[in-house]
């Protein structure tokens, strides 16, 4: 390993800036001439628009222009769409309704853009939004996922029948429910997967504009898949060919899922742009954020798991009704059924799984793919069924896992997925010995002396990244392919450019790609540069999001430079003048073997370029290669999270006093970053755990629309975690990566409830568990004794 | 987003005075915090304008009040609803009831109201908080005009 290739804890080169307050975020792009825009939204969850009236508003100072979803229908620009099909269980197709960027007919949430004004200043447009008079016929709203398919729920699209856009199934229902007839255990457990609201500290925004000379378009956006956000803008939305769109996504202040998608206000600036032939911006402020950035999570769920008298377990079923909100957003129809369902059997060896989904609309946000994605749910399902199974049961939460655990790879589950390595035991052992699970009973009698009880939550997740296998996906309903592209540019003097597909938004891939050209290469790692984000300089890529960009994105780049490697060869043998078979790379030197002839690889590379020891019918100038990348499965990471709470016996106020983390992401480049991601995984699976919850009115208000009410978690709800790693080697890529981003999210939750309600004695404790849930739960509870 | 209301005052007047200056435009405009207009379109009907700011949203709410369920000198009831524009919209409504207590007239009221748009997104503390003090204020402001005869 040399100083900065792979394993090296080398600092985030791109920190300098963002530390330094010189990113260059897109509300920081300026462009002459540039106007802002100001969006008018509905106050009501549920509405007919009867009338808009501009005209007040078009009279006042430094308005440009007044634009209404009319306007956007007139124009003919198509709807937002969501791009991954899935089938009911009786065959037919999702129903997706119409979703266009400006409302005309009916608002189905608050927040619902119907109008946005073009002003010269932001403030003159928001003045000027104030003047747009909407005319409403409220109706009747309905917010609750759970009674959005009652009979005489009111219906929010037209033609789509109980509010469901899908009834999809996985697994095997006979099967299931005769190990459940023939089980000697059943537990049964109802579960509420809290609603969250990203809150990424860069709010979305968005800058377009409009070159009437060309007739080219720019979208300069806040996107963690530029080129996807560019094909969906150009095939679907219709606002301009592929050739004539250019989408910029620059430095993104943070994405969490929230950026991946295609949203309203993209689209808009766009279409005003080319209107009024001026650029225009928008930033969304926090309030705007709250309201129509998509949410995560939402779910409603029936789960039970059947053992025999042993504890090993027979079958698991689960039945779960999942709120997509009011439109159905990019992805949002993966998230609660591949990248859910999917994930149902754990960590374990379980015979038979079947796992019901309805997908509803109701008069909220919509809902998409937010850390983890479905996989945060499926590990609180698994990971609360195993631990209530086995404190019913009386049998050692660990000593059930380990009776359970998947212990011989390849494993084919019955959920599609086949694990391809993992060693579960490794982590779980690793783990309890760093947690010091063994003095925990002498640290809970110490609690209780002072009005505490303490608890231990285990949560062994797992998860499917590296995503995607696009044959793969492509069966399962995705409309794209999820292989990555790299391209590797070697300048004539040596250094060296990756373009990739990967987008960073807080990763650190300028760092951690650099890394691995440095080690392949031998050349010194800020002699690198990696560029991403623009669909200009790379040619296509599928983004950054379920922790992809190592396993998929960086495996493209090993494949680009495996082809640099075979030009530079090539090269270096008309320099040394030696048979190319003879020429031998190592530590950025050309070798010729079992000679002292060398050449050092920015040699070569000027080689390459001035092209005077060969001829151009013996070799193409230049070095330069490209390389898409398409995985063979995705990748499954997995560990053991192990949370120790202390609750007050008189507030419920519950403090994490200890956190334990062994995690097996396969190869690690950057233990530091790697590091740094597992932290803030574990703080947002935290903030689920304990503290946020976005809640709407029965009107369909949102009542934690801002800070006041939403609670984010903040250093001092944390403790200092103890963070550990096991390897075994992912066999689907060249690298053995697995993916770290998403782990401490999906492992979090669960092991935050197993360890209050082991410390209060209740199982009935639903998230957020704030002091108040979990002092009203403790009164219906008596806590167990001290061990 | 939904808020109750409740609480009661005592006036040194009789019912069926307090119940005329119940109906009477003029009081009603002096009586609600940042009213701006109250003009009657019918003795049950009246166009309101009002100021209102809590936090950092200051909007002008246009609307009309409706009075129902009149009941003289018993009470009646008091229902509403505004438009802020991007602020938001309000709607609601008071039943009132009189009764005589003391030589003078107790009054109880109960409100239940409505809110939403960017008024719902504030803290909900901070709204619950600021609508109490709309109310408390009103009621206070028409203690004061009975009690000034």
């Amino acid at each position: 390993m040399s100083a900065t290739g792979i394993g090296a804890t080398v600092r985030r080169k791109e920190d300098f800036r963002f530390i330094t307050g010189q990113g260059q975020y897109t509300d920081d792009v300026v462009r002459p001439g540039e106007t802002r825009a100001a969006f008018v939204r509905s106050p009501h969850a549920s509405a007919k628009i009867k009338s808009v009236d501009a005209g007040a508003a078009k009279k006042m100072p430094g308005v440009v222009a007044v634009l209404t979803g009319f306007d956007l229908a007139k124009d003919k620009i198509g709807n937002l769409i969501c791009g991954w099909m899935i089938h009911s269980k009786d065959g037919s197709p999702m129903k997706m309704a119409p979703h266009p960027a400006l409302a005309s007919g009916t608002v189905n949430h608050v927040g619902d853009a119907v109008a946005v004004v073009i002003g010269e200043t932001l403030a003159q447009a928001r003045d000027a939004a104030e003047k747009v008079k909407v005319d409403y016929e409220v109706l009747t709203a309905v917010v609750d996922p759970a009674k959005a398919q009652a009979a005489g729920a009111p219906q929010i699209h037209p033609d789509i029948a109980k509010n469901t856009i899908y009834q999809w199934h996985l697994g095997d229902a006979k099967a299931t429910d005769a190990a459940f007839a023939a089980a000697k255990h059943v537990t049964k457990l109802d579960i509420v997967n809290n609603r969250l609201v990203p809150n990424a500290i860069e709010p979305r925004a968005a800058l377009a504009e409009y070159d009437a000379g060309t007739d080219n378009l720019t979208l300069w956006n806040t996107s963690q898949n530029p080129h996807v956000a560019r094909l969906v803008i150009a095939a679907f939305v219709g606002m301009a060919p592929e050739h004539k769109l250019r989408v910029i996504a620059p430095d993104v202040g943070g994405g969490f899922g929230s950026k991946i998608f295609i949203y309203p206000e993209e689209v808009v600036c766009l279409w005003a742009s080319r209107k009024v032939k001026r650029p225009v911006k928008w930033t969304a402020d926090r309030s705007e954020s709250f309201l129509t950035d998509a949410h995560g999570r939402d779910h409603v769920t029936h789960a039970e798991l059947a053992l025999d008298a042993n504890g090993k377990i027979l079958a698991l079923r689960a039945k779960t009704i999942a709120n997509l909100g009011a439109y159905m957003s990019t992805f949002s129809s993966s998230v609660p059924t591949y990248l859910y369902g999917t994930l149902l059997s754990g960590q374990y060896d379980i015979p038979s799984i079947y796992c019901e989904v309805d997908a509803v609309y109701t008069n909220t946000a919509p809902v998409d793919a937010y850390r983890g994605a479905g996989r945060p749910e499926a590990t609180f399902v698994v990971e609360r069924l195993v631990e209530v199974a086995a404190r019913q049961m009386g049998i050692e939460p660990t000593e059930l896992r380990k009776r359970n655990f998947i212990k011989s790879f390849p494993h084919q589950t019955p959920v599609i997925m086949a694990y391809d390595a993992g060693d579960y035991l490794a982590s779980l052992k690793k783990a309890v010995e760093a947690a010091d699970v063994k003095g925990f009973a002498k640290r809970k009698r110490e609690a209780v002396r002072h009005g505490k009880l303490r608890g231990l939550g285990y949560s062994t997740y797992i998860e499917a990244c590296g995503i995607a296998p696009s044959q793969a996906v492509g069966s399962l309903g995705a409309g794209v392919g999820l292989w990555e592209s790299a391209e590797v540019r070697v300048n004539p003097t040596g250094s060296v450019e990756v373009l990739t597909g990967c987008h960073a938004h807080g990763q650190g891939h300028e760092t951690t790609f650099a890394q691995l050209v440095s080690e392949r290469l031998g050349i010194p790692f800020e002699n690198v540069s990696i560029v991403h984000g623009d669909t200009d300089k790379v040619q296509f890529g599928m983004g950054t999001y379920g922790s992809r960009s190592g396993a998929v994105g960086m495996s493209a780049i090993v494949k680009a430079l495996d082809k640099v490697e075979a030009k530079a060869k090539k090269v270096a043998a008309f320099m040394l003048e030696a048979a190319e078979s003879d020429i031998e790379f190592k530590d950025g030197k050309f070798t010729v073997a079992g000679t002292d002839k060398s050449a050092a690889f920015a040699d070569v590379a000027l080689n390459a370029y001035i092209a005077h020891k060969f001829t151009g019918a013996e070799l193409e100038p230049g070095l330069k290669e490209t390389s898409f990348y398409d995985p063979t499965n995705f990748t499954f990471p997995a560990g053991c999270h192990i949370c120790e709470v202390e609750v007050d016996i008189e507030t419920g106020k519950t403090e994490i006093v200890n956190w334990t983390a062994v995690d097996d992401f396969g190869t690690v480049i950057n233990p530091m970053i790697v590091e740094g991601q597992v932290h803030g995984g574990i703080a947002q699976g935290v903030g689920q755990a304990l503290l946020e919850g976005a809640v709407y009115s029965k009107e369909g208000q949102l009542v934690t629309g801002s800070m006041m009410d939403y609670t984010m978690p903040r250093a001092h709800d944390l403790p200092s975690f103890h963070v550990g790693l096991t390897e075994t080697k992912s066999p689907s890529n060249p690298l053995g990566i697995k993916g770290c981003g998403e782990a401490g999210a999906i492992a979090a939750p669960a092991a935050v409830i197993n360890a209050i309600t082991d410390a209060i004695g209740t199982e009935n404790l639903a998230m957020p568990a704030t002091a108040n849930a979990v002092w009203t739960a403790l009164q219906g509870a008596k806590p167990r004794q001290a061990a | 987003m939904a808020m109750v209301m409740t609480g009661e005052v005592q006036l040194p007047a009789s019912r069926e005075v307090v119940y005329a200056k119940l109906n009477d435009a003029e009081v009603l405009k002096a009586c609600i915090p940042g009213c701006e207009e109250l003009n009657k379109i019918s003795d049950t009907e009246l166009q309101a304008v009002a100021v209102t700011k809590i936090g950092p949203v200051k909007a002008r709410f246009k609307g009309k009040v409706h009075l129902t369920d009149l009941d003289p000198p018993n009470g009646y009831k008091i229902s509403g609803e505004g438009d802020g524009g991007v602020a938001g919209f309000a709607k609601g409504g008071a039943t009132v009831a009189l009764t005589e207590k003391d030589g003078g007239t107790l009054l109880t009221y109960n409100v239940e109201a409505q809110i939403g748009g960017k008024l719902a997104q504030l803290g909900q503390r901070l709204v619950n908080g600021a609508a109490k003090k709309i109310a408390d204020d009103f009621f206070k402001n028409f203690a004061a005009t009975v009690t000034a005869g």
